[in-house]
């Protein structure tokens, strides 16, 4: 093949497919992250419980999910748990939004357990000390602090997840991939359409990465100030040194 | 004001607590000390159920505190603790970690709460570290923020486990000065500490742990000056 006589006009000229396909992956992987969260939240917040009840089922979903490959786990969703409750198929953006949603669920609760793990012990016992309830520690005190620490690791799964949502192609989801699979088909060309598909998939998780150190920065773990009241006189002098008044 | 009935803790088969009776009585001051591992900070930590009772019971004023039936949670407003580690909360202002727990817990307005801890920064020295991030403190500084945060809840019986250990030595009198002020205003307070000199001092009552039990117990200058126990002497001589 002749790699410097690419036809890149061929792309131009089904500009509108992969426009439609950055649109269905852009919602693929915000319904998917979205819908992750609050299911790895609530796993998460499970596989740190010291009730067996909710420990275990919590645990062995999460391990279902990351032990089992997504490509696996879209094609059961989509071609037999779907069809057998609901009798047919909703098609693939409905099958794939679960699936992403369950898959990223079980790595959103590990990020989530690691987080609230890391949090001091002595913190958790501060709070009880004062009298406040498990949870209201847990809302007040520990997940504050927790969130800090779990932005990088939900960066990574968000990328992770923008780049396994192309799996969905598999069940003909008209994603950025399958664009390029139909183009490919079509004009018998094999660089162009998967080079674009490659540099739009780059594109999006540049752009995100971008967005996602923004957010590290802004929220990471250091708790500046808000030069909110400093210099409030009057009331004493200079106590800095350590020299209480008997 | 604090009765400890026979209590004993283990940790699998470890026994850390072998049955302690003590009883502290209002406003009293008693300092414990002992060896590390002689089970001082876990014994403290049972009286507001920090750690979880074996064996035995603890009453503070006429409540079961290990009674399945006692909303632990009501008990601990009422026992304030100050923690080796100050365990600030990182996230809030020192004013936000005084008024947090009057807010959530006791239901206080917002400018109520502020407005108390305020008086209670003063109180400790701190007033004008108010709306600064407990990272931007010292030590000592911090040790005294939370103290303030434990008096916000107006508690009846103040729990401290060895407050001086983690500071550098030249904050440690700003720690005891305010400490020793609380004692003069009649606050009950159980004290873990290593600060002898401080024990001696301010203490009402002495006791020394080894091996889970306490082995000697009295005045100050009874068990300093006149030291009966064997084991209490030789840990003196290698402290004082």
């Amino acid at each position: 093949m002749d790699f410097f006589d690419m036809r890149w006009d061929i792309i131009w000229n089904y500009r509108e497919m992969f426009l439609h396909g950055i649109w269905v992956t852009i919602s693929l992987t915000i319904c998917g992250y979205l819908g992750g969260l609050i299911l790895g939240i609530l796993l998460g917040l499970g596989k740190t419980s010291k009730r067996k009840w909710i420990y275990w089922p919590a645990k062995i979903y999460v391990d279902l999910f990351r032990g089992t490959p997504m490509l696996v786990q879209i094609l059961i969703i989509h071609l037999a748990l779907i069809p057998s409750i609901f009798g047919q198929s909703y098609g693939f953006m409905v099958s794939g939004i679960i699936t992403l949603i369950l898959n990223s669920g079980a790595y959103i609760a590990e990020i989530m357990r690691a987080g609230i793990e890391s949090i001091d012990k002595g913190q958790m016992e501060a709070a009880r000390s004062l009298g406040l309830t498990k949870n209201k520690a847990m809302i007040k005190v520990i997940l504050p602090q927790a969130f800090r620490r779990m932005i990088p690791p939900l960066g990574n799964e968000l990328i992770a997840l923008l780049k396994d949502s192309s799996l969905v192609t598999v069940i003909a989801a008209n994603d950025i991939l399958y664009a390029s699979k139909v183009v490919a088909g079509a004009t018998f060309k094999i660089w162009e359409p998967y080079i674009a598909a490659a540099a739009l998939y780059l594109i999006l998780t540049f752009v995100l990465t971008k967005i996602i150190t923004f957010i590290e920065k802004r929220f990471s773990n250091n708790f500046n100030p808000r030069k909110k009241n400093t210099g409030k006189k009057g009331h004493s002098q200079n106590k800095d040194e350590g020299q209480v008044a008997a | 004001m604090i009765k400890i009935k026979n209590l004993h803790k283990n940790y699998g088969n470890l026994e850390v607590l072998k049955g302690i009776d003590y009883e502290v009585k209002e406003k009293e001051v008693v300092c414990v000390i002992g060896p590390s591992g002689s089970g001082k900070s876990t014994f403290l930590r049972c009286i507001n159920l920090l750690e979880e009772i074996s064996d035995g019971e603890v009453f503070i004023g006429d409540v079961k505190v290990n009674d399945p039936k006692t909303d632990i949670n009501e008990i601990r407003t009422e026992v304030g603790m100050v923690f080796q580690q100050f365990n600030l909360f990182p996230h809030m202002t020192v004013i936000d970690n005084i008024t947090m727990a009057p807010i959530q817990v006791r239901k206080m307005a917002k400018k109520d709460a502020e407005k108390l801890a305020l008086e209670l920064l003063d109180k400790v020295g701190l007033q004008e570290k108010a709306y600064n991030y407990p990272e931007q403190l010292s030590g000592g500084q911090q040790q005294r923020v939370a103290i303030a945060r434990a008096l916000a809840m107006k508690p009846k019986v103040m729990l401290f486990d060895e407050p001086t250990s983690a500071l550098d030595p030249e904050m440690v009198k700003e720690v005891l000065d305010v400490m020793k002020q609380l004692a003069d205003e009649g606050m009950t307070m159980v004290i873990v500490t290593h600060e002898m000199g401080f024990a001696r001092e301010v203490a009402d009552r002495v006791v020394f742990m080894d091996g889970g039990y306490i082995v000697e117990e009295g005045h100050p200058e009874e068990v300093f000056g006149n030291t009966q126990n064997e084991r209490t002497k030789s840990f003196l001589g290698k402290v004082l």
